[in-house]
């Protein structure tokens, strides 16, 4: 029986190399995610805001960012925006900015969501307490919010943890290159690692994919 | 901007874009249909096979495409299973996308209360009827906005394709970027291509989410 990758894959540093990797990749996502948050919910706000020049920009930036494939995105800025302003761009930064502006869309999108599927009696009945529009947003709104939007914000980190893969179109070194590395570095003595070595991501990334889908399955349900 | 070189290689998205669209709309219809029959699978329970949907469900949903096609394409192909380029892009999407449709539609059936189905019963309907006339109507309609948001999602994972080397729209760019350094031209083009294909789509989408919402019962 020929190798299938499994010997090449305890060869060496080659499993630590491969989460080395994937560490790359979860770092890109929590920098990406833990400022996209913040903005998104910023943004997510201010379009509940009901001046309709500030609203049109957003809309129109938002959905512009939200149509196209992050991939376009990834090369507008590493390859275009460099081109068109003359600055340089390290694969990593290209795919971080791509990631916050990608994120902080998608977050707006949920905030917007999950503020708008609050009913309206719920604005008018707290008026009729007599609580103040401070109190009112800090009592009733906000907490009913956070409860729809926090599962919804954890999926968006695996959603880009995800997406992460596309950065080794952009030459960032991440699980997929290290892979591809030590699959040409034993072409010779293991012709068939392939198989073995990008199961082996694949399954990677379902480990660190997983138990956070997981967790917001959870919220969801026990929030409901 | 110069729009000779944009007249020049017009054509030549055209071709991809033919490509992106027939790869794309193939693994969707696929995916529908997995996804259909995973969420029956699921909503019957029928022993065995509703977990093994259970664990193609997490893998697909928790693994992205690229690493899915790279095994498909490269890793494959090491035990026997070799497969054109197209084929393999259309059973990666169809891989992704059968998941995501099938978690669609259960939503919606799962969101249907059961006295439907025990009215539909206590009015004499078969099994047939009460599905055809009272539970899958009103699943469909709370499914629609979670099935459109995934075929604009799939369409726009196709964008992964030129790492398998297909001819695709970014392949395209890429390689016309790489050839002739005309990067802000290659650029306009992809945009403007992807906005043609998945605008519409989007557009659609949202005519059709609004007119559904009418047809909701009790929302």
């Amino acid at each position: 029986m020929p190798d299938l990758g499994l010997e090449v894959l305890l060869k060496g540093k080659n499993m630590i190399r491969l989460i080395g990797g994937l560490g790359v990749a979860l770092r890109i996502s929590l920098i990406s995610v833990l400022v996209s948050i913040p903005l998104g919910i910023l943004l997510g706000a201010l379009m509940n805001w009901k001046n309709p020049i500030t609203k049109a920009i957003l809309r129109v930036y938002l959905e512009f960012i939200r149509i196209m494939p992050q991939m376009v995105l990834l090369f507008l800025v590493y390859f275009g925006s460099t081109r068109a302003f003359g600055w340089e761009l390290s694969g990593e930064t290209a795919s971080i900015i791509v990631f916050i502006l990608w994120g902080t869309a998608e977050m707006s999108d949920l905030v917007r969501g999950a503020l708008s599927s609050i009913p309206k009696h719920q604005y008018e009945s707290s008026e009729a307490l007599g609580l103040s529009k401070v109190q009112t947003y800090w009592y009733i709104i906000i907490p009913q919010t956070l409860r729809r939007l926090i599962p919804l914000s954890i999926n968006l980190i695996t959603r880009m943890i995800k997406t992460t893969s596309l950065i080794l179109m952009i030459g960032v070194v991440e699980v997929l290159k290290v892979a591809q590395q030590i699959i040409e570095a034993n072409r010779m003595s293991s012709p068939n690692a392939a198989f073995g070595i990008y199961l082996a991501v694949f399954l990677l990334y379902f480990l660190a994919c997983w138990p956070i889908s997981l967790l917001a399955k959870y919220l969801e349900k026990r929030w409901k | 901007m110069n729009w000779e070189f944009i007249m020049k290689y017009l054509p030549l998205y055209e071709k991809a874009a033919v490509l992106t669209v027939r790869i794309g709309v193939m693994g969707v219809v696929i995916a529908i249909i997995v996804g259909l029959i995973c969420a029956a699978i699921q909503y019957y329970k029928i022993p065995v096979l509703k977990h093994i949907v259970g664990i193609y469900i997490e893998l697909s949903r928790n693994t992205p495409l690229l690493v899915q096609l790279f095994f498909i394409y490269y890793g494959l192909p090491k035990i026997g299973i070799r497969t054109q380029a197209d084929i393999c892009g259309v059973a990666g999407l169809a891989f992704l996308g059968g998941s995501y449709m099938a978690e669609a539609f259960r939503s919606g059936l799962e969101a249907i209360e059961p006295i439907q189905a025990e009215s539909a019963m206590s009015l004499g309907m078969n099994r047939y009827q009460m599905m055809r006339y009272v539970i899958l109507p009103q699943a469909m309609s709370i499914s629609i906005p979670a099935f459109i948001a995934n075929v604009i999602f799939l369409l726009k994972e196709t964008s992964v394709f030129s790492a398998i080397s297909l001819m695709d729209l970014m392949f395209t760019a890429k390689d016309l970027i790489g050839m002739y350094y005309k990067t802000t031209e290659s650029l306009f083009l992809l945009v403007v291509f992807y906005l043609i294909i998945l605008l519409p789509v989007s557009i659609v989408g949202s005519i059709l989410e609004r007119r559904l919402r009418y047809a909701g019962f009790g929302a």
